[in-house]
């Protein structure tokens, strides 16, 4: 029987210094999960996990375990519906550093499709894929904001809608400033002009008047743009204004102006830790999906224990059924082609029907761990593989 | 039957209604359950409305409780354009309190049962009350669309770190449909009440206070456009709506007594 192993370290047991040892990139990746055979590697930030579809489970755990040798004492290993269990969990993004980040399921994605998955790695990924996107689907886990730069973002789609054409003013070039503006961007706005406390007034002032968004992190310790500025510039428009700075750029009067919304850090903060909070809430009901995945692989994985038997019996079957109508060609060379066809198609169904409940009650049986001892007595009741020894 | 029809629709509405607020403070399954209120309920009021029509009588247009009961229909139907997205659902916090409420007013009223034949032409019954019934159902959700901007852009001006947690529409995109349905509602408001007043001329009959309220309606509605064109838009404009919406209540409510005898 086909067994899947893991293999792999996340954030959880590895720091970063021994995590970027086994960081590989898509190629790289791509050429471990050929080298293991039927395999597919998981390769992010957080993560390097290999995953292995073999039938001895002890010598891929330890094929696996020395292509991660550099990490060794932080490594984990799990088999079959536990190592299921965890790439659904990792697909939805349950494993993740923030709990419900949606990038972590493309990056699933492309592991499967540059990986060398057989029948069973198919079906895990394919329906870790199914559990990531019903868990977004169905809970609120990755609707809200993880980040001060995302929650920027955000907040700009909850004013004008749309990003696409929205201007954004960016003051200073500080890490975060620039994280926010990425963000915004790649949400279809366009940065106007990146600024800085030096830019002459004028075009700075020329810019606020077409700016939606103004996004300001520069080390002054003066207000870079006062209320009153604000107010004879934008021509009665609608802004959002992110100060990211400490001490704060903005003059905090802006917010009281019509149609002005003033966020500084705190605010964004104090955002992203509910929105977290949040998303922690709706782990749990994201975990009984992910939990009730990982049963239906159980099962289905059970399923192939009894998978040789039903075959061979079956096979078993067909050819009796062969055999018999063969030793009556007489008889059947006297009937017409449609009398023929009548008789091939009765012989089929009888066939058929005295096998469908015992493949049901062998599958049955499989699922409640029974399979093997069914599956053997089925050999031993109808003598299946007897010809071979 | 009308009996049937009537207490099954009002608890449809009534369930989305009570939905709505089970959504608002945690969205999900109520949420959805009361989108299937608002659907299953317009429908068996549909039903409702098309027994009252098929009858001898005929629909109660001439009537102000039968005419509430047709501008509850439409208010309905116009929030089932948007109500059935999920970042919309909030707007059924408005809507269907009030469709509940005046669908009890209308029956209060008899305007869900039985009729009496009215002594107006049906064309003139619907060009002139369908027509207005038309734009104040458009009102009515305008209204709702700005009191929906109002609720939001409160919630940004005070910061509020739960922002995330409820999905709204952009105060853009509220602001634009508020307007593009107040411009859709404004023209058949025009002509029923042209038609209502060439009745008036033609006959020779008095101006009630319902006539000279309904035109008041029509100005502040046409002033929330041109005030638009004039740079109010967004918090100012929703206030005019808001204006206009108690207008709204106030001629489909307080005022028809005397127009409607």
């Amino acid at each position: 029987m086909t067994h899947l192993v893991l293999v792999g370290t996340s954030h959880h047991h590895a720091p970063v210094e021994l995590r970027e040892r086994v960081a590989l990139d898509r190629d790289e990746a791509a050429a471990l999960a050929h080298r293991l055979g039927e395999a597919v590697c998981l390769s992010t930030c957080n993560r390097t996990e290999l995953y292995v579809a073999t039938d001895d489970p002890d010598a891929a755990e330890a094929q696996a375990v020395a292509a991660l040798a550099d990490v060794e004492p932080a490594l984990y290993r799990l088999r079959d519906q536990a190592a299921a269990l965890h790439l659904f969990r990792v697909a939805a993004g349950l494993d993740s550093l923030v709990p419900g980040e949606g990038e972590i399921l493309g990056q699933v994605r492309n592991a499967y499709e540059s990986g060398t998955p057989g029948f069973l790695l198919d079906r895990v990924f394919r329906q870790a894929l199914h559990a990531g996107r019903k868990v977004r689907a169905q809970t609120a886990i990755g609707e809200s904001p993880a980040s001060v730069a995302s929650a920027a973002a955000a907040l700009a789609e909850q004013v004008f809608g749309e990003l696409d054409g929205c201007r954004i003013l960016l003051i200073g070039t500080g890490k975060v400033g620039e994280g926010a503006a990425r963000n915004l961007r790649t949400r279809g706005a366009e940065i106007l002009l990146t600024a800085n406390t030096k830019t002459d007034r004028g075009e700075l002032e020329a810019e606020l008047a077409r700016a939606d968004v103004v996004v300001s992190s520069t080390s002054s310790h003066e207000l870079v743009l006062d209320a009153a500025t604000v107010d004879r510039v934008r021509n009665g428009r609608q802004v959002l204004f992110i100060d990211l700075a400490v001490p704060r750029d903005l003059d905090p009067a802006i917010h009281e102006l019509e149609g002005c919304y003033l966020y500084d850090i705190d605010d964004l903060e104090a955002i992203v830790s509910e929105t977290l909070a949040g998303r922690r809430g709706e782990a749990a009901r994201a975990e009984g999906i992910v939990a009730a995945e990982a049963e239906k692989f159980r099962e289905w994985h059970a399923s192939l224990e009894v998978v040789p038997a039903i075959t061979s019996l079956r096979a078993r079957a067909e050819a009796i059924r062969e055999e018999e109508l063969r030793k009556a060609d007489t008889f059947l060379d006297r009937l017409d082609e449609p009398e023929r066809r009548a008789v091939e198609s009765l012989t089929a169904q009888i066939v058929n029907k005295l096998l469908h409940l015992p493949t049901v009650r062998m599958k049955q049986a499989a699922v409640s761990a029974d399979g093997v001892i069914y599956a053997e007595a089925v050999r031993h009741l109808f003598g299946l593989g007897e010809d071979e020894r | 039957m009308a009996e049937l029809l009537f207490w099954p629709a009002l608890l449809l509405y009534g369930e989305a209604a009570v939905g709505y607020f089970g959504d608002a403070r945690r969205p999900g399954l109520a949420g959805r359950a009361a989108t299937w209120g608002v659907r299953l309920g317009w429908l068996v009021q549909t039903a409702l409305l098309a027994l009252q029509a098929a009858r001898e009588d005929g629909f109660p247009w001439g009537t102000w409780a039968g005419s509430l009961n047709l501008f509850v229909w439409l208010v309905v139907a116009a929030y089932l354009i948007w109500g059935c997205r999920g970042a919309y659902r909030l707007l059924g916090l408005a809507v269907m309190p009030l469709a509940a409420a005046l669908l009890v007013v209308a029956r209060a009223g008899g305007g869900t049962t039985v009729g009496t034949r009215s002594h107006y032409s049906n064309l003139f019954l619907v060009l002139h009350v369908g027509l207005v019934l038309i734009a104040f159902a458009g009102f009515t959700l305008a209204s709702a669309l700005s009191a929906l901007y109002l609720w939001q852009e409160r919630r940004l001006k005070r910061r509020e770190t739960t922002i995330f947690r409820r999905p709204a529409p952009s105060l853009a995109t509220l602001d634009r449909l508020a307007a593009r349905t107040v411009a859709f509602s404004l023209p058949p408001l025009t002509l029923g009440i042209g038609v209502g007043v060439a009745r008036l001329v033609d006959r020779g009959e008095h101006v009630d206070a319902l006539v000279v309220a309904t035109l008041f309606t029509w100005v502040v509605w046409l002033g929330y456009l041109l005030a638009r064109t004039r740079g109010w838009s967004g918090r100012r404009a929703s206030y005019i709506a808001l204006v206009g919406f108690i207008l709204v209540i106030l001629v489909r409510l307080a005022l028809p007594a005397t127009h409607f005898a």
